[in-house]
């Protein structure tokens, strides 16, 4: 029998660890490659220039990459459910290939398109390779509920065995075995769209900070090989250098997939094993990877997941709606020039560091504007080169409190934060030219600075820069009010606790002492009120923390107790 | 068949028993939309309600299958107080009893009124027919009542509307809570004022009041006084710019009930305490102060350590709690005398001066926030606040450093009472005794629990 296989690119664009892509190869007779796009909603979709920019450098170098193995890649317009039913009847495909996406919305398209397949006789297979494990089977580990702290999230990681080995890229003997019929007319049907044809206007447009595709991450990953390197991504040392896009950062590729996530763990596992003699490293230098595991676990059964109302782990806090201050917010107006800095750099550039990721997250919701998350994740969505459905909505969730457990006496302040990492304002001055002429001093705070001062550098606050739209100390004081208002509904907690917690729910600590597993149902849908009665006999503790068996515990622990109890051979 | 029939039999119960009950006595549109809502619910639920009913039928007649119908208000009631407001209403249209129960006095004296606007808040709002219906036939019941208001002036304009219907009433707690904005205070002040008095005049028995972030003035407080002075137990009342110190004065010599009260520092005097601690006053239990400059380089003034030692004989056990939103420069004149403050929170960068001082006068601190410091390590500073503040439980850290040594030091000499232990992981810089990875197992071994530092997402 002939196999005709077609294989679906979404995310995963690259060759190297693609275990689905391998699949649409193994005995096949011919292979397409496709990609498909709507270039109708290109202009509609909430997703920004720089977004657009990177995927379509993604699928050229994807397609320069197949020409090399003497193949194409097929841009096909339209929408999946119009489109496969076309391809399956014009290519006789037998055979269709995609990697796994554990997304709810992206779940429900994917059964849609392999139901659809079934009908037209059309094999089906899907492999996982998004993220380093099958998400089923930490949430299975974990009496079947998703873990909702990132402490248990680790514990859980530990019990598990090294994620998987990635596959070799793709060689030209594979694809020559299974040739892909390319027509003449291919280029005027199949290319990869310009930005122009997606209706972006591209004259006032930088240069790219970040070329999109597989050939960049490749190349990202394989300049950096010293042991600094390593160390530094482990704890990575906080000062103005480090808001800088680097050449070495890899967060889009892996949120487009042009680099494998696998392949990331292994590269940084062997670099890390090579620099300290052969010891196995802990956890910690992974935790970047696991964040973005951990918020993919807990968004996977969860379609409410990016929402407030209808969402079972999200706590329901009453923020204000208010689209003149989040206008100012998204458009870096807030008169605070950190934050405003923050959000110039994200619309120019599209990615921001962490921590200034926290920062303006921290403003717009319970830090100061009191905005809901969702506005804020919106903004992200469109302008973020590595936001993901479930990382974007997990982080923002767990940046304004909403979920996820953990203190919040604490919000950043935007000038002293500002100050602490980038004392003499340089990146300031680098993404509010406005303001370059200021002296240190008034840098983070110009309306401070004298008139004279403002006159002198061309700047003056409520004329040519924004006055603050907020008096940080009085609004933190009220929201922090508000916060406790939130949380004290829950907890009955007459007394006077300055370090309120996010409540914890019950399962964390039921579930924390391992092979409990007597079914338990899943607590999804009874979260909220799980919450309640454990709140009602637990007032105000610490989470995990307190009461968290060795399940719970860190790397160096770990290695102490933990790992040679339970016999399992995760340090090689 | 026989579903269908009772389905028909329980809305015609509705038609006749429901009255005012059936419509407005909940936040949804109409009754018909209920009542089919009520049969959706029937069908819709697991099989053990619908055997129920099926039997509740079959059993006409059958004495030894309680009739639902025929249950004793005093066990109706006692349901009825475990179920939230929607379903109350829904079961009050199941029968005429039912329905009687659900406009008992007892369940209508503790409400929530949730004042929100679509335009400026995500959470649904009190109905206004329930509302009506509320203040129509219960106000006289009520007793335990707060407004939660959105960020709308609207909103806060509507809490006032009600509470100056509130005119049967007799209530003995009253919240006002402003949940996005402080949209009290954009209210004219004189309608505020109006609406509030309408409630201190009738209600003659407070116990509790929280007016934070509110118009407030001396004059309706001296109206507070004349009416409630014999049971006012709670005042809270911070950020209230028109109460001047001596309004508050005029309560403490008055309220000699008071326990708790809450406000900001420039209401705080020197006579205030001494009231609060005369022989009429009964023990103060709290004492919550808020510190928050109005505007830049403003100059505190200061408490005499006799008034709080004053406070302290008289009330050997009061929490007094503290939050300080300052800028560096404007803590002078704090923490230069003993202080017998419980709870401390600095929700600005403080100065190593300010906690070395906090280290030195604060013998009765219990639980220590510091939102964020300077640059410098806060190491001796922590040691001697383990030192000196022998009833420290908790402590959180924000944007500061410590370094590990100095921490687990800290953390040895507190030991086991340090019941809570926040601290971002930022915080905590490796030396040469400890790295990151090391401390949380060191730090665990002292407080004989597991421990770890709090962790942001990295993404």
């Amino acid at each position: 029998m002939v196999v005709n296989s077609v294989h679906w690119f979404r995310k995963g664009l690259r060759l190297h660890d693609n275990p689905a892509l391998q699949e649409a190869l193994d005995g096949a007779d011919t292979v397409r490659c496709v990609y498909v796009l709507d270039p109708w909603f290109a202009g509609s979709a909430n997703v920004g220039f720089n977004r657009w920019r990177f995927l379509l450098e993604s699928l050229e170098d994807l397609d320069n990459s197949l020409r090399r193995l003497n193949s194409r890649l097929f841009v096909v317009r339209g929408q999946p459910t119009d489109v496969f039913p076309r391809l399956f009847k014009e290519w006789n495909v037998t055979r269709l290939t995609f990697e796994y996406d554990s997304e709810p919305y992206g779940k429900e398209r994917d059964s849609a398109i392999i139901k659809m397949a079934r009908n037209f006789g059309v094999e089906t297979r899907v492999r996982n390779s998004h993220t380093l494990y099958k998400l089923e089977r930490i949430i299975e580990l974990n009496n079947n509920s998703p873990p909702l702290s990132f402490k248990r999230f680790q514990a859980l990681i530990q019990r598990l065995e090294l994620p998987k080995r990635p596959l070799q890229t793709v060689t030209v003997e594979q694809m020559d075995s299974c040739p892909t019929p390319v027509a003449a007319n291919h280029d005027e049907l199949y290319s990869v769209p310009s930005l122009e044809e997606l209706g972006f206007k591209t004259t006032d447009q930088g240069q790219a900070v970040w070329k999109g595709g597989e050939t960049e991450a490749l190349q990202r990953l394989h300049r950096h090989v010293s042991k600094e390197w390593v160390g530094n991504y482990w704890k990575p040392h906080i000062n103005v250098c480090t808001l800088m896009a680097s050449p070495s950062g890899l967060s889009p590729y892996l949120r487009f997939g042009c680099l494998s996530c696998r392949t990331l763990y292994y590269r940084l596992r062997e670099l890390y094993m090579k620099a300290y003699q052969h010891t196995p490293p802990p956890l910690t230098l992974f935790t970047q990877l696991l964040w973005r595991e951990f918020f993919y676990t807990a968004a996977t059964h969860n379609p409410a997941f990016d929402r407030m109302t209808g969402n079972p782990i999200c706590m329901q806090i009453p923020w204000d709606k208010n689209p003149e201050a989040l206008a100012k917010w998204a458009e870096g107006r807030t008169g605070f020039p950190w934050i405003d800095a923050i959000m110039t750099q994200l619309r120019q550039e599209g990615w921001i560091h962490h921590l200034a990721r926290h920062a303006v997250a921290c403003f717009l919701t319970r830090g100061d504007l009191w905005i809901s998350w969702e506005s804020g994740m919106k903004v992200f969505e469109e302008m973020l080169l590595d936001a993901d459905w479930s990382v974007n909505a997990g982080s923002w969730m767990w940046l304004s409190c909403s979920s996820f457990f953990q203190q919040f006496f604490h919000c950043y302040c935007p000038v002293g934060f500002a100050r602490r990492i980038d004392p003499s304002g340089h990146y300031i001055r680098k993404y509010i030219p406005k303001l370059k002429d200021y002296p240190d001093r008034y840098i983070h705070e110009p309306w401070k600075a004298p008139e004279s001062v403002q006159r002198g550098c061309n700047c003056v606050v409520g004329v040519d820069y924004p006055m603050p739209m907020v008096n940080h100390a009085e609004t933190s004081r009220l929201n922090i009010e508000r916060m406790k208002q939130v949380y004290q509904q829950f907890s009955h907690y007459k007394g006077l606790s300055l370090l309120e917690v996010v409540p914890v729910i019950r399962e964390q600590t039921e579930s924390s002492v391992p092979k409990s597993s007597m079914s338990h149902p899943s607590c999804n849908d009874g979260m909220v009120s799980s919450l309640c009665l454990s709140l009602s006999h637990r007032k105000r503790e610490r989470p995990i923390d307190l009461h968290c068996s060795q399940g719970c515990s860190q790397p160096k622990m770990q290695c102490v107790g933990l790992d040679r109890d339970s016999n399992r051979p995760l340090q090689q | 068949m026989k579903r269908t029939k009772r389905g028909d039999e329980e809305q015609e119960g509705v038609g006749g028993g429901g009255g005012g009950g059936g419509g407005g006595g909940s936040p949804d549109p109409g009754p018909s939309e209920q009542r089919k809502r009520l049969r959706g619910e029937d069908s819709e639920d697991d099989a053990q309600p619908n055997q129920t009913k099926d039997q509740d039928v079959d059993a006409e007649g059958d004495e030894r299958v309680p009739n639902w119908g025929h249950l004793p208000q005093e066990i109706l009631l006692q349901i009825f107080q475990y179920l939230p407001l929607l379903d109350r209403a829904y079961a009050s249209q199941v029968c005429r009893s039912w329905n009687q129960a659900f406009h008992m006095p007892e369940l209508w004296r503790c409400f929530e009124f949730e004042l929100n606007q679509p335009a400026s808040s995500y959470l649904k709002a009190t109905h206004p027919d329930l509302i009506k219906q509320i203040i129509k036939r219960h106000s006289n019941h009520l007793q335990y009542v707060s407004f939660k208001v959105d960020s709308s002036t609207e909103s806060a304009e509507a809490a006032c509307d009600i509470l100056s219907q509130l005119v049967n009433c007799s209530l003995k707690t009253l919240g006002l809570i402003s949940t996005a904005r402080p949209s009290f205070m954009e209210l004219p002040k004189s309608h505020f004022i109006s609406a509030l008095t309408v409630v201190f005049v009738n209600s003659k028995s407070l116990s509790s009041l929280k007016i934070d972030d509110t118009p407030v003035d001396d004059p309706s407080l001296k109206v507070l006084v004349a009416n409630n002075s014999d049971t006012l137990k709670l005042l809270k009342m911070s950020s209230c710019p028109h109460v001047s110190p001596a309004g508050i004065l005029c309560v403490a010599d008055q309220c000699h009930g008071l326990r708790e009260l809450a406000l900001n520092y420039h209401l705080l005097s020197d006579e205030l305490l001494l009231a609060l601690s005369s022989e009429k006053h009964v023990h103060l239990e709290h004492l919550r102060i808020d510190v928050v400059s109005e505007n830049p380089g403003q100059q505190f003034h200061t408490i005499k350590k006799s008034s709080w030692d004053a406070m302290v004989r008289h009330s050997p056990k009061f929490n007094l709690v503290m939050y300080f939103f300052l800028y560096e420069d404007e803590f002078e004149p704090f923490f230069r005398e003993e202080i017998p403050v419980t709870h401390l929170y600095f929700g600005r960068s403080v100065s190593k001066d300010v906690l070395g001082r906090v280290g030195l006068h604060c013998p009765r601190l219990v639980e220590l926030v510091v939102c964020a410091n300077g640059l410098r390590p806060l190491d001796e500073e922590l040691i001697r606040i383990a030192e000196r503040c022998k009833h420290l439980t908790a402590i959180g850290l924000g944007e500061c450093e410590v370094s590990c040594s100095a921490f687990v030091e800290f953390v040895k000499m507190c030991g086991r009472r340090l019941s809570q232990l926040s601290i971002m992981e930022e915080v905590l810089v490796p030396d040469h005794k400890y790295e990151l990875d090391e401390i949380h197992w060191e730090v665990s071994k002292h407080l004989g629990r597991v421990w770890f530092p709090d962790m942001m997402p990295t993404w």
